[in-house]
């Protein structure tokens, strides 16, 4: 069982990343279990979602607290929030900065990887230069860094699940997937 | 088709592949999606029914009743205040004998204002004389809506599917969505007995004196107490069919176990992590979780639970002065047929999570205890 | 339109004999609400144009059409007098019950 928590800020698409990648693990025949905070949807502020993984069917519906990686989508919230807590010693954080992971003064006992998601976006045109969209961006990181799932069943996801400019975001969860900084 | 999807897409996905004809429904947190993705349905051609757009659930309740009797397969879903709303045409439906199938969001009701889960909203509709179901996951819930309507419109009686609050409704998970041809070839088209139709004009509802009233509600009950074994039925010819079991009650690990757990909902498939948890350390736990609240299965829970020393009922819901309400039910289905102590537990109220933890409070305290006291325990309450 | 004539009464000996649903009953054309009645409706029929407004307001469907004229159906009739309210060329008038 892998548990994963994302946090991200309203109206950035943090739950649709965790249903992108809960799409992509069911594509490759594994179970998931994703939801979001339960709770009123508030745009701007921390949000989170979470996702469990398994070879066979979840049993486990209570939420989770203690995540085996983190992933963050906003670099700001690292100063607004915890986002270690409950993280399990060694767990992943994947984090959207332009950053390299020895730059990022984060608790020794976790392992971290950076993407340059926002640059990403940009690139390809996903959202405005204000707000750009890092969702799809972000899952190509986590499925590399974490290897949940192929490339493929990650861009095949983003094209089923992403109305709006589905070819610009599966290229851009791809971009992710190359240029994700990390030491495994 | 394995599929990822919520569990208001599972009802709404449940009532797609049923065929309804007839949706009138009213928005409420959290069950809108079980509506907007009907409504899309309906507005892309993908599903053929009429979508009645209606100005509150006691609306939404009475154009299904109006439907249902013109002979339509009707279905509608609602939450918490919603249902309560609708509180005097649910008796209207079981009354006119109408096979409505209701998808009810379990959350716990106002005030405070909760829009998280606990199932007071339906154990308060208990006695209105629709089927229950509650639900531990999405692929039952989309199973359970097929086979509500089955032995709904068998019995002419309506049947209500009940899922917990975010836990399953905002909750994505892996459902096998079964393929149009074989639901059909399950659920063929809605055969009502009786039904109203401008040729043949009847008055429905009327007044009822003294003479008749006790004979339609003998042949209510009497009906109501065909149903187990018609869900038991129904139940195994879907698993014969799509091979996923849907039976009265779920156990687990009950056969040899010393003590059995007694829960429903999602807190029903936790039960059986802990289940496993503590027959790994040697201690013989089992879990009975009720499918089936109404009609209630006196039966194969006497059997199952009259096996163990000790049974503890998990409630995640109150009769105000009284107990938890399943608790209620388990003593009395086992009164002058076991002697096995039932512990009751209150949890989970408003939504409070009920973990592997909330459990292992449970078991330890059923296993330290000899015989239950009257007085109710509460799991996790703040001293 | 035509007046309705009340079919037999059922009576039910068992539940067995009952419909499922408290649908059609029959019991209403079996009250026969005209002995609740303490004025008449009575019809001048030289002044009637045919309309066919008080047919359509009788809340008891106590008046149904014969020959193309209304008749009022005392068995039923309460002696509300919406008809006579409602009748355009008030040809109806309530006439008090003889005593």
């Amino acid at each position: 069982m892998v548990e994963i928590r994302f946090h991200g800020r309203g109206g950035q698409g943090t739950v649709v990343a965790s249903k992108i990648l809960a799409d992509a693990i069911n594509k490759e025949g594994k179970y998931v279990q994703a939801y979001p905070e339960f709770g009123v949807e508030r745009r701007g502020a921390p949000v989170y979602a979470f996702i469990r993984i398994n070879e066979s069917p979840i049993y486990d519906k209570s939420r989770i607290y203690t995540p085996d990686h983190v992933v963050v989508l906003d670099p700001t919230l690292l100063e607004a929030i915890d986002i270690t807590k409950g993280l399990k010693k060694d767990g992943w954080i994947i984090i959207n900065t332009d950053k390299k992971p020895e730059e990022m003064k984060l608790p020794t006992q976790f392992k971290v990887a950076t993407i340059n998601a926002t640059q990403i976006a940009i690139k390809h045109q996903l959202g405005t230069l204000a707000a750009p969209i890092v969702n799809t961006g972000i899952v190509g990181a986590v499925v590399k860094v974490l290897r949940l799932a192929s490339l493929e069943s990650v861009v095949q996801a983003v094209k089923e699940d992403v109305p709006i400019k589905p070819e610009a975001n599966a290229a851009a969860a791809q971009d992710a997937y190359e240029l994700v900084i990390f030491n495994s | 088709m394995r599929k990822v999807i919520m569990g208001n897409h599972a009802l709404s996905y449940g009532a797609m592949l049923s065929r309804v004809q007839v949706i009138a429904a009213y928005p409420i947190t959290p069950q809108t999606q079980v509506v907007e993705l009907l409504s899309e349905m309906c507005a892309d051609k993908v599903l053929d029914a009429q979508f009645i757009k209606v100005e509150s659930e006691h609306s939404a309740m009475a154009a299904c009743l109006g439907a249902s009797l013109a002979g339509a397969r009707t279905f509608t879903a609602t939450s918490a205040q919603g249902l309560a709303l609708m509180h005097e045409l649910l008796h209207w439906a079981s009354g006119g004998r109408l096979p409505v199938v209701l998808g009810n969001i379990n959350r716990a009701m106002a005030p405070g204002w909760s829009i998280w889960s606990d199932q007071n909203d339906s154990l308060s509709q208990r006695d209105t004389g629709w089927v229950q179901f509650y639900c531990g996951s999405n692929q039952e819930v989309l199973d359970s809506v097929i086979q509500a309507f089955k032995v709904a419109e068998k019995l002419h009686i309506p049947a209500m599917i009940i899922l917990d609050a975010f836990s399953l409704s905002h909750t994505y998970e892996v459902v096998e969505v079964p393929e149009q041809e074989k639901v059909d070839e399950y659920l063929p088209p809605f055969q009502p007995k009786f039904r109203l139709t401008p040729d043949d004009p009847h008055a429905f509802g009327g007044l009822t004196s003294p003479d008749h009233y006790l004979e339609l509600r003998y042949k209510l009950q009497k009906d109501m107490e065909k149903a187990p074994a018609l869900i038991e039925e129904t139940g195994q010819e879907f698993q014969e069919l799509f091979g996923r079991k849907l039976g009265l009650v779920d156990p687990y690990q009950c056969d040899d176990a010393e003590i059995i757990l007694v829960t429903s909902g999602t807190a029903g498939y936790t039960a059986c992590v802990a289940v496993d948890h503590f027959r790994q350390q040697g201690l013989k736990v089992g879990n009975l979780r009720i499918r089936t609240f109404r009609p209630f299965p006196f039966e194969i829970v006497r059997d199952i639970l009259s096996q163990a020393k000790k049974v503890a009922v998990v409630d995640r819901n109150i009769s105000y002065g009284h107990h938890g309400i399943f608790y209620q039910e388990i003593k009395s289905a086992l009164y002058g047929h076991s002697p096995v102590p039932v512990f009751g537990y209150i949890t989970g109220l408003g939504g409070r999570d009920i973990t592997l933890d909330t459990f292992r409070q449970i078991i330890e305290e059923t296993q330290k205890n000899d015989a239950p006291s009257e007085r109710i325990s509460w799991i996790g309450v703040k001293k | 339109m035509k007046k309705q004539e009340p079919t037999p009464k059922i009576d039910f000996k068992s539940e067995k004999d009952m419909p499922l649903a408290p649908y059609s009953l029959g019991l209403m054309l079996h009250n026969f609400t005209g002995a609740w009645r303490n004025i008449r409706p009575e019809i001048n029929l030289k002044e009637c144009i045919q309309c066919g407004i008080c047919w359509k307001f009788c809340p008891d469907t106590a008046i149904y059409i014969e020959n193309e004229y209304p008749v009022i159906d005392y068995t039923y009739c309460k002696g509300c007098g919406l008809c006579a309210e409602e009748c355009p060329t008030k040809c109806i008038t309530m006439v008090e019950e003889e005593k």
